[in-house]
């Protein structure tokens, strides 16, 4: 069971949270615009890497708030947790 | 009846004799004992009969390790236990036990046959011969293996006992209270680290505590009274919290700890009453310190499981603990020095014993003193086999060849009444792993250690290999200063004296004359599988040790094979000829002991189950006879019988008077959101397939909500309230997820529009009147408000007050019919639907349930998303093209509306059905096809609603089948169980195509 550092609320247990999947995967601005293909790259297509990886979760039962969160998911440790919009920490890959 | 309690411990209070029950006869045994050391006072080995083979079995161990002395507690429909160690129940007075594995009784049992057929069981032995034929399982093979394969009892009734579930953060849990647990907690604890020690046995102390060996000494006292000192010392420390009878059933990630406290177990059955029975903490802690110590290992021979062969050092705590002797002519059977300890306590309470030793020849400090009292050892010797059937009575021992592979000369036959193993020590590791620690091995004396890896944890003491006292103290004393950062000098100038062992000689499966096939050389005791087995299924081609351990069932029982697990790898891995660190080990799973299900549900039974959401009205629906409906956790009416109706009667009723003269449904469970910002309308656009821009003031639009996959997601009605105000309802069971979805595009995707959401669904109780009379029952509410179709029309809305209460009035229908839905805060939510009905009265306002709405949205031909969606649908596939508006250019979904796959002509589309017998009601799930004959049939579609129709008395529904826009007029079949139904592919909308009630 994580505990997770909500940027807004500070530190509780991940029962309180949500898993959003893959973070910084940005909606299309101009959908109508995509092949097929193009579009199913957004909607289906993601990463489920093994070691670093830059997901979404949302404080649901907390102040509902979304955010991203950098995960080693080999050893479940969290490594950095940021607001939407603010660029993800340099050092990670 | 012997007594082999031959001598007084501190731990044994002989003035309080206590009576229990074992297989229904009386015995009697004292305050302090465990189960299993009043029965071996009582001279009492054979506890139950082995898995497989039905052989006779006895106490092993006096831990959580015991494979053998399994039993159920009680006998109470409501309270009893399987699978209880009676190594470590606490004896109390009135207690009742039973073996387990043993039926019909333990002395003799019919499994016991299969004891002389064990060729015909080998490993695989389940996969292989319960296969065929398939009907058997049920019937015979299954309740034969259950019957004697000694799986226990459970109750069959609701537990009445009380448990409990409490949080607790700590800077550091010590998991162990033995000498390197107590040393670690005091150095914590004395460093202003709030600290929680936790143990599962009734006192701290581990093994050291009744450790009573001249040549063991630390500041020049006996170990354990060293230790005694120690544990009073720790106990004044005002901020660490020690808790006995408390054992830690799993370690998970983050330093998240679940621990099981026994509170009554041990306790009279009278003083048990209305009191807490189990504790689970549910422990946060910074720093953790495993010191969980090692268990002894059993050796691998033939005929190694007798009743009477127990572990050499739970012989010696049977005796310095407990006060008992396991027997009277005692064989130590070792390949390390620990046995020696056990043999010397045996001479000094005066029990004859005798030593075989595997290795060469040894000469540490225990064994020169064993060699002065002048005890026997057979060096280099192995037992080679074990003769008697309910206990052992004598063995048979052999030299060993110098590469120790073969036996050589002639055999020995000794006589015994009880033999005590020693193969070495396990550090228990399960802690370590289960927090996700990697495990290093060490060929010395071939043992797995933790990998440390973590700044969080550390194990200490002979869990993390260290075996002499000195070793461990000194370890520990670093360990923990480095570990926790600190500098105590508490231990600096302890001076300990013990043995040094010097080497041990490891062999897995120990050599013997008679092929292996004739041998009885158990590994795993409680699931009854050998080293035959083992190399069997090495032979017919398993390498990996997981898939070893499932064919043989090696590990997979109640212990997790927490004796045998290591010797299955070692002889798996000298078979292989690779090394035994390369192999890994079987994964180690919480719980480390069974836990009962009492413990982990708490106090979350009978209503505090679950949650129960009801609306402001349910105390009316209750006392008017409702029958509810789980919607989510809102309980919804169902339908209202009346005089004795059945669900059909009553749901035929409740329609019929709806559409005939007026009925009311509690709505209040639809999800509501409130919806305000500059951006909103903008909002609504991206989030609903219609436009939403141009909806005016003071009106209401239905609106379809997708997924990003273009899949419908949830449906609702949407008022606007005022320029920047609008209120959305969601399903009753979607509202949650509706809700989390459009925070997500608000946050994630959108963050430049203004708009805020909020729930409100709690906020407003709803009443819904619908039919040709709702008018006059609004009129009689509301007189003062004009009800006029040009003032208040379909879609519109108003607001009014009701006895200077607000409401929201929407004219908004789901059944088609003039239909007015009222909204009030919720506290009035009950006078306002008392208000209606009587109003409603003299129009015969029926009350109607869930069913009803169902059914007549259904004649409406009206969908419910999740009943006749599935996340598979579209909005074309449901024929609602209409709603999908073409001029916007993006919403949620929309570039999905036209991927390849969602606009082919054959998907599942949506479409009526009527049944040519008008009085057969299809079954909502059944599969439709239009072709019996060929097989295998192609399955078109499902039906997805079905009623039948009390306005238009005939059989109604709603199916998905494929390509079915193009199949209006089409005949297709129902194929059920016992009849082919004929049905006619019809339109969606059943009735009232023109929608003329909607202005009636
Ligand atoms: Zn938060």
């Amino acid at each position: 069971m994580f505990l997770i550092n909500c940027p807004f609320c500070g530190e509780r247990d991940q029962s309180e949270f949500s898993s959003g999947g893959e973070a910084h995967i940005v909606r299309p601005k101009q959908p109508t615009e995509l092949s097929d293909d193009e579009w199913a790259e957004y909607l289906f297509m993601r990463k489920n890497i093994k070691g670093i990886q830059f997901e979404r979760w949302n404080h649901v039962h907390g102040c509902r708030k979304w955010f991203n969160v950098v995960r080693d998911t080999s050893n479940d440790k969290i490594l950095s947790v940021y607001k939407m919009g603010e660029k993800p920490p340099v050092n990670y890959k | 009846m012997p007594n082999y309690r031959i001598h007084k411990t501190e731990y044994i209070d002989e003035t309080k004799r206590i009576s229990f029950k074992y297989d229904g006869k009386t015995y009697f045994g004292y305050e302090g004992d465990t189960l299993a050391s009043a029965l071996l006072s009582n001279g009492i080995h054979l506890v139950g009969r082995s898995f497989k083979y039905h052989r006779p079995r006895g106490i092993v161990s006096c831990g959580a390790e015991e494979p053998n002395a399994i039993c159920q507690i009680g006998s109470k429909k409501d309270v009893t236990e399987p699978n209880v160690r009676a190594t470590e129940l606490e004896l109390y007075e009135g207690l009742e036990a039973s073996s387990q594995n043993c039926w019909p009784n333990v002395k003799f049992d019919i499994g016991g046959i299969n004891n002389f057929i064990s060729p015909l069981i080998p490993a695989g032995f389940y996969y292989k011969t319960f296969m065929w034929p398939k009907s058997f399982w049920k019937k015979v093979y299954e309740p034969l293996i259950r019957l004697s394969a000694g799986l226990g009892k459970s109750p069959t009734e609701p537990d009445p006992d009380i448990y409990d579930h409490k949080y607790v953060h700590y800077d550091v849990l010590v998991i162990g209270g033995g000498v390197s647990g107590i040393i670690a907690a005091k150095m914590a604890a004395k460093n202003n680290l709030k600290t929680l020690l936790v143990d599962d046995k009734k006192i701290l102390g581990g093994s050291t505590i009744y450790q009573n060996n001249e040549s063991i000494k630390i500041d020049d006292k006996l170990s354990s009274e060293w230790l005694k000192n120690e544990i009073q010392e720790i106990k004044k420390l005002s901020n660490l919290t020690i808790k006995t009878r408390t054992s830690i059933a799993a370690y998970h990630g983050y330093n998240f700890l679940l621990a099981k406290e026994n509170l009554t177990d041990h306790l009279p059955e009278e003083k048990k009453k209305n009191k807490i029975r189990q504790r689970l903490w549910k422990i946060r802690a910074k720093k953790v310190v495993i010191a969980t110590g090692s268990i002894e290992r059993p050796l691998v021979f033939n005929n190694n499981d007798r009743p009477g062969i127990l572990l050499s050092n739970s012989i010696n705590k049977y005796l310095d603990y407990y006060g008992v002797t396991c027997g009277e002519n005692i064989i130590l059977f070792t390949n390390n020095d620990s046995a020696y300890e056990t043999s010397i306590s045996l001479h000094k309470k005066g029990i004859k014993n005798i030593i075989v030793d595997l290795r060469k020849s040894a000469s540490s400090e225990l064994i020169k003193q064993a060699e002065s009292l002048g005890i026997k050892i057979y060096f280099n010797h192995v037992v080679t086999n074990t003769f008697g059937y309910r206990k052992i009575n004598s063995l048979e021992i052999m030299k060993l060849s110098e590469d120790g592979n073969t036996t050589v000369g002639n055999k020995i036959r000794l006589s015994c009444d009880c033999l005590g193993m020693s193969g070495g020590w396990t550090p228990m590791v399960h802690m370590h792993t289960q927090s996700g620690g990697k495990l290093d091995f060490r060929d010395e004396d071939q043992v797995f250690l933790p990998k440390e890896n973590s700044e969080d944890q550390i194990s200490v003491g002979s869990c993390n290999g260290d075996f002499d006292l000195e070793n461990i103290i000194d370890k520990t004393v670093n360990k923990i200063n480095k570990f926790l950062d600190i500098d105590n000098q508490d231990y600096q100038d302890t001076n300990i004296i013990c043995s040094k062992e010097n080497d041990k000689r490891n062999i897995w499966l120990l050599p013997n004359k008679i092929p292996l096939g004739k041998t009885k050389c158990f590994i795993d005791f409680q699931n009854d599988s050998t080293a035959k087995d083992i190399k069997l299924a090495l032979k017919e081609g398993f390498r990996s040790i997981e898939h070893v351990k499932r064919y043989t069932t090696t590990g997979m029982a109640t212990d997790q094979g927490k004796l045998s697990n290591m010797h299955a790898l070692g002889i798996i891995a000298d078979t292989a000829g690779v090394k035994m660190g390369t192999l890994g080990t079987t994964t180690f799973r919480p719980p480390f002991t069974p836990l009962t299900f009492g413990t982990l549900v708490g106090r979350n039974v009978g209503k505090f189950f679950e949650v129960v959401r009801k609306t402001s009205m349910h105390e009316w629906h209750v006392e008017n006879n409702a029958e509810f409906e789980n919607v989510g956790q809102w309980k919804r009416p169902w339908y209202y019988p009346k005089n004795g109706e059945n669900m059909h009667d009553a749901v035929q009723r409740e329609s019929k008077a709806a559409r005939d003269s007026a009925g009311i449904l509690d709505a209040s469970t639809l999800g509501k959101i409130d919806i305000q910002g500059t951006d909103a309308s903008e909002f609504l656009n991206r989030v609903y397939t219609n436009a939403w821009s141009k909806l005016a003031i003071g009106k209401c639009r239905y609106g379809l909500m997708l997924n990003e996959d273009g899949m419908v997601y949830d449906d609702g009605v949407t008022t606007r309230i005022s320029e920047n105000h609008y209120l959305m309802t969601t399903t009753t069971g979607g509202a949650a997820n509706v809700l989390s979805k459009l925070e997500d595009y608000l946050q994630t995707e959108w963050p430049e529009l203004d708009v805020y959401l909020t729930s409100v669904t709690d906020h407003y109780s709803t009443a819904s009147i619908c039919g040709p009379n709702s008018k006059k029952i609004l009129n009689k509410l509301f007189p003062n408000l004009d009800l006029s179709d040009e003032n208040f029309p379909h879609m519109s809305f108003k607001e009014d007050k009701l006895k200077n209460i607000n409401c929201r009035i929407m004219r908004i229908s789901f059944t088609g019919e003039l239909s007015y839905e009222i909204n009030i805060e919720s506290k009035y939510g009950h006078s306002l639907w008392k208000m209606c009905i009587e109003a409603g009265k003299e129009f015969n306002l029926t009350p109607y349930g869930t069913e009803t709405m169902h059914l007549l949205r259904a004649e409406k031909g009206f969908i419910i998303v999740g009943q006749d969606t599935d996340g598979t649908m579209t909005p074309s596939d449901l024929q609602m093209d209409w709603i999908v508006s073409k001029k916007k250019y993006d919403f949620i979904g929309k570039r999905s509306l036209y991927r390849s796959d969602t606009i082919r002509e054959d998907r599942k589309q949506l479409v009526g059905l009527l049944t040519d017998d008008p009085k057969e009601i299809l079954e909502e799930g059944a599969q439709i096809v239009s072709d019996v004959k060929s097989k295998p049939i192609d399955m078109l579609g499902h039906v997805t609603s079905s009623y039948f129709s009390p306005n238009l008395n005939k059989s109604i529904a709603l199916a998905v089948v494929r390509s079915g826009k193009t199949m209006k007029g089409q005949k297709l079949i129902i194929p059920m169980e016992n009849k082919n139904i004929n049905v006619t592919v019809s339109d969606t909308i059943f009735l009232d195509k023109e929608n003329k009630r909607l202005n009636a």
